[in-house]
C-alpha cells in the first residue's frame, strides 16, 4: 500500500518540474550559424536558447514571409492551470490510494499529453505555412513547418525538435503512476 | 681488390652521397615538414595572435601564427575609411592633439599588457613616433580606446613599452628639442635641447592612461627601451645615441663616440621623489582622447600641466651604462638579470648584468658623469660580449630556455646565442635586412618559445613584383629545436617595426562578438524602429537623422524637407544582435568615408548637400540576401522651400 502511494504522489509531483525547466527545444543548424540558433519552449513562455536567438530567427524567417514567434499564446495561460491541476489531482488520488484512480489519472494525462502535442503540431503548421504574400523569397510548394519531434531539412537549415528535461521528468512521473497501478494490482492478487 | 671492385665501391659511395644530398634538400625549408607546420586546415584556427606594427600606415595589423594569415587591420593613428575611424563624428576627437586634428602617424612598438611579468592579454599599447602619442587598444573589441599626447617630446620612438604589472607605459624622445619650445638657433643644441622620458600610468581596472611624470634627460637621442623584470623590476632601460649632441649630418657626427649609453632609470626612486614633492610643475598642453564603449563616442580634453623631475639634481634616479656604437635595441632577459645592448654599428653585442650594475652603483665605480648623471664603469657592469655575432645588431628576444635571438640588419640574419656562455648556437639568413623580431611573450618573464617572426625592411624579389613599391616581407622560424628552421615567408602591411604576440587561448575567448544594444548610451541611438525620426534644431540648418539598420533596410528610408546648405547628421544605429552582421552606409556626394556599424553600435556622418535633387544612400556591407535592396532616398529642396521635414519606411 505504502509503496504505490509514494509512487503515485511522487510521480504527480514531478509534473511541477515543468514550472522550473523548459520542456521542448527547437534548434536550427546552418554553417553560417556555428553556435546554432534555437528556442526553448516552456509551459508558459518561449525563450532564447542563446541570447537574441528568437530575434535572429525572426529576422531570418521574415525573408520567406513567416510570422514572428509570438511572445504570448493562449496556451501559456492554459498549460500551467492544467499541469497544476493534474499534479494536485494526482496527489489527492495518491492519498485516497485507489489503484483505479491511479490508472484513471494516467489515462487522463495521456489524453491531455496527446492533445498538447496535437496543439503543438497545429501551431507549428500555422507557423510554417501562414506566409506573408509580400514575402521577398517565395518558393512554390515549400513549407517551413519544423518537425514535431526529430530532424528535418528545411532549405539551408537542419531543424531539430526534441524534448528537454521538463518533459523527461514528466514522462518519468507518468511512468511512476502507471507502475503504481500495476504494483498495487499485483499486490492485491498475491494477497487474494 | 680488383679494379672493378673499386669502381663498384666508388659507384655505391657516390650513390649514397647523392641520395644523402637529395634528402637534405627535401628536409630544407621547402620540404613537406615545413609546409605541414604552417598549414592551418580550413575551419581550424591559428595557435598565436601576432600584432605587427604598421609603421607609416599608422595602424596595427593582426596576424595568425603559424599560418601568417592577416586577420585584421586595427586603425590606431591613421584615418581608416574601411570602418569610418577618424571620419565619423564619434572618432574625430581621437585625432585631436595640441597641434589640432592630425589624421596620420607612424606606429612603431606594440606591447601587450602584463601582470606579474606575464602577458595578461587585456590591452595592447602602441606609440606614435611623429607627433608623440601613446594609444591603448582593447583586446576585447580590437578597437582603439584611448590616445594620450606626450608633451615636451619629439620623435616618440623609445615607446610604448610597459612595466611588468602595466604600472606604466613609457615614452622617450628620439629628437631632443628645446624644452619649453622657443625660438633659438639650432646651433645652440648642446645643453639647451632636452630629451624627456615620460612615465604614463595605467589604471589597473579601466586601463585609463595619465601622464604621471617626465624625467628631463640630456639632449641625446633615446632610441628604444625595455623594463626590468624580477629583481630589476622598478628599473627601466633606454638606449641612447648621438651622445655627441650633434644637430647636423648625424649619420657622421652622431657616430663618433666609441660608446654611447644605456640609461638606467630607477622609476621606483622617481615615485619617491614625486611623493616628496621634488618635482616642478610645468605648464604644457597635450590632448587626452578617450573612446567610451557605451556611448560609442570619443571625447578629447586638453591637459595643462606635467610634473617634471630633474635627474641632474636628484641622486640615484638615473645612471648611464656605457655601451658600444649607437645601440638600438635594449632587451632584458626573462630573469631580469641581463640587459642586452645592440650596438648597431658594431659586430658584437654587449650584455650588461643587473647585479653588476647594482654593485657598481653601491661601490661608486663611476667613470665620470654626463650633466651630473653618473656614468658607470664599463668593465664593472658588463657581463659579457657576444663576439663577431654578425653585422649591425638591432634587437633581441628570448625563448625562455636560456637562449637569445638577435637580428642583424647589415648581414641579414637571425642569430641564436646562449645567455651566460655568450656562444653563438645557430644563424639563419633573412630576406632581406631584418629590423626587429618577435617571439610571442618574448619580452616577458614567460616567453612562448615556439616561433620567431623576423620583420624585414627590404623585400626585392621575394614575391611577385608589384611595381616600385613592395610590402615588407616577414619570415617565420620554428625555434623549438636546437637549430632554427625557416617555415614561412609572408608579406606584411605598412612597415612593421616591432610586434607583440600571445597565445590565442589568452585572447580569443574574451573577444567580443557584438555590442549589447541595451548598453548603447549614444545620445542619438535608437533602440527600435519606432524611435527613428528626423529633427531640425529650431530654425537652424542643423538636422539630425535618427536612423536604424536591420536586415535588410534602413528606417526611415525616405526623407524629405532637407534643404540646400543644411548640415545633416546621420546617426545610424545597427539594431542587429548577432556575431558578424555589420551594416554600412554611404551617401552620394558626402565629403567623408563610409561608416561600418557593428551590431548594437551607433555611428554618425555629416552630409552637407549643395545641390537640389533626390539623392540615394545605401548599405556598403553585403549584409544579407537582400543587401542590394538596402537603400534609401533623401529629397533636397532649395533653401527657401517650405517643404516640411518628413520621413517614412514603406509609407509609414
Amino acid at each position: 500500500m505504502k509503496t504505490s502511494k509514494y509512487l503515485m504522489i511522487g510521480g504527480s509531483l514531478l509534473l511541477l518540474s515543468l514550472f522550473v525547466m523548459p520542456m521542448w527545444n527547437i534548434t536550427l543548424k546552418a554553417p553560417q550559424y556555428p553556435d546554432s540558433i534555437g528556442m526553448n519552449i516552456w509551459i508558459n513562455k518561449i525563450e532564447d536558447m542563446n541570447p537574441n536567438d528568437i530575434k535572429n530567427i525572426n529576422l531570418m524567417n521574415h525573408y520567406v514571409g513567416m510570422a514572428e514567434i509570438p511572445e504570448h499564446m493562449k496556451e501559456f495561460d492554459i498549460f500551467p492551470i492544467v499541469i497544476g491541476s493534474m499534479a494536485a489531482l494526482g496527489v489527492l488520488f495518491g492519498f485516497i490510494g485507489n489503484k483505479n484512480l491511479y490508472l484513471t489519472w494516467f489515462i487522463l494525462m495521456c489524453i491531455l499529453g496527446a492533445a498538447g502535442m496535437y496543439d503543438f503540431y497545429l501551431w507549428e503548421y500555422e507557423y510554417g505555412h501562414n506566409l506573408d504574400p509580400k514575402a521577398a523569397i517565395k518558393i512554390p510548394g515549400q513549407g517551413y513547418q519544423p518537425p514535431l519531434i526529430g530532424v528535418k531539412e528545411i532549405l539551408n537549415f537542419t531543424a531539430i525538435s526534441k524534448p528537454l528535461m521538463g518533459a523527461y521528468l514528466m514522462f518519468v512521473g507518468m511512468f511512476m503512476t502507471l507502475y503504481a497501478y500495476f504494483y498495487e494490482r499485483k499486490l492485491e492478487k498475491i494477497e487474494a | 681488390m680488383k679494379l672493378t671492385n673499386y669502381i663498384t665501391l666508388f659507384a655505391v659511395l657516390f650513390a649514397m652521397a647523392s641520395s644523402a644530398c637529395m634528402q637534405s634538400n627535401n628536409n630544407g625549408a621547402l620540404g613537406g615538414s615545413a609546409a605541414e607546420k604552417v598549414y592551418v586546415a580550413p575551419g581550424e584556427q591559428d595557435e598565436f595572435y601576432a600584432f605587427l606594427s604598421g609603421g607609416y600606415s599608422g595602424n596595427l595589423t593582426v596576424y595568425g601564427l603559424p599560418s601568417g594569415r592577416m586577420l585584421k587591420e586595427i586603425p590606431v593613428f591613421s584615418q581608416f575609411p574601411t570602418s569610418g575611424y577618424g571620419y565619423s563624428e564619434e572618432t574625430k576627437p581621437m585625432f585631436n592633439t595640441s597641434y589640432g586634428f592630425i589624421p596620420w602617424d607612424d606606429l612603431h612598438h606594440p606591447d601587450i599588457s602584463q601582470t606579474n611579468g606575464e602577458l595578461d592579454g587585456r590591452w595592447i599599447f602602441a606609440n606614435a613616433n611623429n607627433t608623440p602619442r601613446i594609444a591603448r587598444i582593447s583586446l576585447e573589441t580590437f578597437e582603439t580606446e584611448e590616445i594620450i599626447e606626450i608633451p615636451n617630446s619629439a620623435g616618440n620612438h623609445s615607446s610604448s613599452f610597459i612595466t611588468e604589472n602595466t604600472e606604466y607605459v613609457v615614452a622617450g624622445t628620439r629628437f631632443s628639442v628645446p624644452v619649453p619650445q622657443r625660438d633659438i638657433s639650432i646651433d645652440e643644441y648642446k645643453g639647451n635641447f632636452k630629451g624627456a622620458v615620460s612615465f604614463v600610468s595605467v589604471d589597473e581596472e579601466s586601463g585609463r592612461m595619465d601622464l604621471s611624470f617626465q624625467i628631463m634627460m640630456p639632449g641625446f637621442n633615446y632610441d628604444l627601451g625595455h623594463p626590468g623584470r624580477g629583481d630589476s623590476h622598478g628599473w627601466f632601460f633606454f638606449t641612447t645615441y648621438n651622445t655627441e649632441e650633434a644637430n647636423t649630418l648625424l649619420e657622421v657626427n652622431a657616430s663618433q663616440n666609441d660608446k654611447d649609453f644605456i640609461a638606467a632609470i630607477n622609476w621606483k626612486k622617481a615615485e619617491e621623489y614625486i611623493a616628496q614633492g621634488k618635482f616642478t610643475t610645468m605648464e604644457s598642453e597635450y590632448a587626452h582622447n578617450v573612446y567610451d564603449e557605451h556611448t560609442h563616442t570619443g571625447t578629447s580634453t586638453m591637459k595643462k600641466e606635467v610634473r617634471v623631475l630633474d635627474p641632474t639634481e636628484l641622486p640615484g634616479l638615473v645612471y648611464f651604462l656605457p655601451t658600444p656604437k649607437s645601440p638600438h635595441g635594449v632587451d632584458v632577459d626573462p630573469s631580469g638579470e641581463y640587459i642586452v645592448g645592440a650596438g648597431k654599428l658594431s659586430a658584437s653585442l654587449t650584455v650588461h648584468s643587473f647585479s653588476n650594475m647594482m654593485e657598481a652603483i653601491e661601490n661608486e665605480n663611476f667613470d665620470g658623469d654626463a650633466y651630473g648623471i653618473p656614468i658607470l664603469n664599463f668593465e664593472n657592469v658588463t657581463a659579457g660580449q657576444v663576439e663577431s655575432a654578425g653585422l649591425g645588431p638591432l634587437h633581441t628576444e628570448f625563448d625562455g630556455r636560456g637562449n637569445a635571438y638577435t637580428t642583424f640588419f647589415i648581414s641579414s640574419e637571425v642569430v641564436k646565442w646562449e645567455l651566460g656562455s655568450w656562444e653563438v648556437i645557430d644563424r639563419k639568413p633573412t630576406y632581406y635586412s631584418v629590423g626587429h623580431l618577435m617571439i610571442p611573450g618574448g619580452n616577458s618573464r614567460e616567453p612562448f618559445g615556439k616561433y620567431v617572426v623576423a620583420m624585414n625592411k627590404i623585400t626585392k624579389d621575394r614575391y611577385l613584383p608589384t611595381g616600385p613599391e613592395m610590402e615588407h616581407s616577414a619570415q617565420l622560424y620554428d625555434i623549438s629545436g636546437e637549430k632554427m628552421e625557416l617555415l614561412l615567408d609572408f608579406p606584411t602591411h605598412g612597415e612593421p617595426h616591432y610586434a607583440a604576440g600571445a597565445p590565442a587561448s589568452l585572447i580569443a575567448p574574451r573577444s567580443k562578438k557584438f555590442y549589447q544594444l541595451e548598453d548603447n548610451e549614444h545620445p542619438y541611438a535608437v533602440m527600435n524602429e519606432g524611435e527613428t525620426k528626423v529633427v531640425r534644431e529650431g530654425n537652424s540648418n542643423v538636422v539630425h537623422v535618427y536612423m536604424s539598420t536591420i536586415r535588410s533596410h534602413f528606417a526611415p528610408d525616405n526623407i524629405e524637407g532637407i534643404k540646400v546648405g543644411d548640415k545633416v547628421y546621420f546617426h545610424i544605429t545597427n539594431l542587429e544582435q548577432d556575431f558578424d552582421v555589420p551594416h554600412g552606409v554611404a551617401m552620394i556626394g558626402a565629403n567623408t568615408s563610409e561608416l561600418l556599424i557593428m551590431p548594437g553600435q551607433t555611428k554618425t556622418f555629416l552630409w552637407e548637400p549643395e545641390k537640389v535633387g533626390v539623392w540615394p544612400f545605401y548599405c556598403t556591407d553585403f549584409c544579407s540576401a537582400l543587401h542590394q535592396e538596402m537603400q534609401g532616398y533623401v529629397r533636397v529642396s532649395p533653401r527657401n522651400s517650405n517643404i516640411e521635414l518628413s520621413w517614412s519606411l514603406d509609407g509609414e
